[in-house]
């Protein structure tokens, strides 16, 4: 469904992806790790253009997105992204917050825009919050708002940024059970974390990157419980 | 000479005159402002090369020069330019207005840029389109920033149109110029003119200060 070829990335001098070759497939979650500066939410903002690749392409659906003539905005509404800060707009309403994209970029109209994010914040746990600000809510509420929000405009795919990085540790629980139940329903998914217990479970694959490539990939067991480079058993003893 | 305040009730009536004159200059022109400091603003953050550096020349021009040699060119000079005489009122408003966007251009391109980058991020990666985010997320909470400044803005105006008078339009300081020529109380009709100022800025000041917090707490 994703396809990445030559990936390159590059912030000036400083060259964050250094060529990322990448399949996913439908339904499949993949996780990605690595240090702090190794590029995994460089890579992850390159999927939907987020950050525009210095060199390579990225394929979605067959479909080449890097293309200059391709619509970018049809392109990233069919990959639903969850941001490490939340994101949320402070100005709205819990569920004006989720139903702007559809209405704005579907066309859907305000009742069907309403009915759906009700269904989703029920889904989330938090169907009470409807007409709260953003403000009024905690880290991992506000977090189940924002994977609600992406989940709104039904899209293909899903891409989480450190999703839980910036939550209170009693927080993180909340928004891995929700992120696991997408992963249950087969919602395709790509997943950056720190948190390896979670990898390991939900992962059909993890990837492990460093210095801008891919250094190591696999399956959860065979990358987190025998891995075979150097690189990857460092960091994992630093980690777990 | 002993200062004589008897004077005072008469002269009030011509210098609310000129007052009315002071405070409809000052409106004109940050209407007028608002207008071209809104676009050129947007123009400032935006994608459009040649859109950024002719406004950023527009600004850097009318800020780096005094509004005094801004309205002597509109005045002066453009009438020898188009040959015939720009009215005093027009010029006026035309010097100011023209001065008065470059500051809220630089208001509004504060007020956009001090949103998170994030909110950007979060707009386009549902799809929305820039302008749709723009529309939809970035004015609205850069709409709070700029509120504040703005009533700043409008205090500025408000003395500095004081300059005008210099083109021989009744606004508040010539109308005391004039009374002091029927009356010979220099600093009687200075003093009264001063206060009339003081009165309309500490008004400004004070709605912008309660808006300051009305808009916080909303936050």
């Amino acid at each position: 469904m994703i396809r990445t070829v030559g990936l390159e990335k590059s912030f000036g001098s400083n060259h964050v992806l250094r060529g990322i070759d990448v399949a996913i497939k439908p339904h499949e979650v993949v996780v990605v790790i690595g240090p702090s500066g190794s590029g995994k939410s460089t890579f992850l903002r390159c999927l939907n253009l987020l950050e525009k690749p210095t060199a390579g392409q990225v394929f979605f659906r067959g479909q080449c997105v890097t293309d200059p003539h391709v619509n970018v905005n049809e392109v990233r509404r069919e990959m639903g992204m969850v941001f490490q800060r939340f994101n949320l707009f402070p100005h709205m309403s819990v569920i004006d917050n989720i139903t702007l994209g559809p209405m704005k970029v579907r066309g859907v109209s305000p009742e069907d825009a309403r009915q759906t994010a009700r269904d989703l914040l029920k889904k989330v746990g938090i169907a009470e919050k409807e007409k709260d600000y953003p403000s009024q809510l905690s880290g991992g509420q506000q977090q189940r708002v924002a994977i609600a929000r992406a989940l709104a405009m039904k899209p293909m795919a899903m891409l989480f940024d450190e999703a839980t990085s910036a939550l209170d540790p009693e927080m993180i629980g909340e928004v891995l059970d929700v992120i696991r139940r997408l992963a249950e329903e087969g919602m395709t998914m790509v997943v950056v974390t720190h948190e390896m217990g979670f990898a390991r479970e939900v992962g059909d694959r993890v990837l492990f990157m460093d210095e801008g490539v891919i250094v190591e990939q696999g399956t959860p067991e065979h990358v987190l419980g025998r891995p075979q480079n150097p690189r990857t058993r460092a960091f994992l003893s630093k980690v777990l | 000479m002993a200062l004589d305040f008897s004077i005072i009730p008469g002269i009030i009536p011509a210098l609310l005159v000129g007052t009315r004159m002071t405070i409809g200059l000052a409106v004109i022109a940050v209407a007028i402002g608002l207008v071209i400091g809104s676009f050129a603003g947007i123009a400032r953050v935006g994608a459009n090369r040649a859109a950024r550096v002719i406004t950023s020349v527009y600004v850097d021009f009318i800020r780096g020069t005094p509004l005094l040699v801004q309205l002597f060119l509109v005045y002066f000079g453009l009438p020898t330019l188009i040959g015939r005489p720009v009215p005093p009122f027009i010029a006026a408003i035309a010097a100011m207005g023209i001065n008065s966007g470059a500051y809220i251009a630089e208001i509004v391109r504060a007020g956009i840029q001090s949103v998170d980058r994030g909110q950007m991020e979060a707009a386009r990666s549902l799809g929305l389109t820039y302008s749709q985010s723009m529309r939809y997320i970035i004015f609205p909470q850069a709409l709070r920033r700029i509120i504040p400044p703005l009533g700043n803005e409008f205090i500025a105006m408000l003395k500095d149109s004081s300059l005008v008078s210099v083109i021989a339009l009744e606004e508040l300081l010539r109308k005391g110029q004039v009374v002091i020529t029927r009356t010979f109380r220099p600093f009687e009709v200075y003093m009264v003119v001063a206060l009339i100022y003081l009165a309309m800025t500490l008004a400004i000041s004070r709605l912008v200060s309660w808006s300051e917090r009305r808009l916080r707490v909303v936050d």
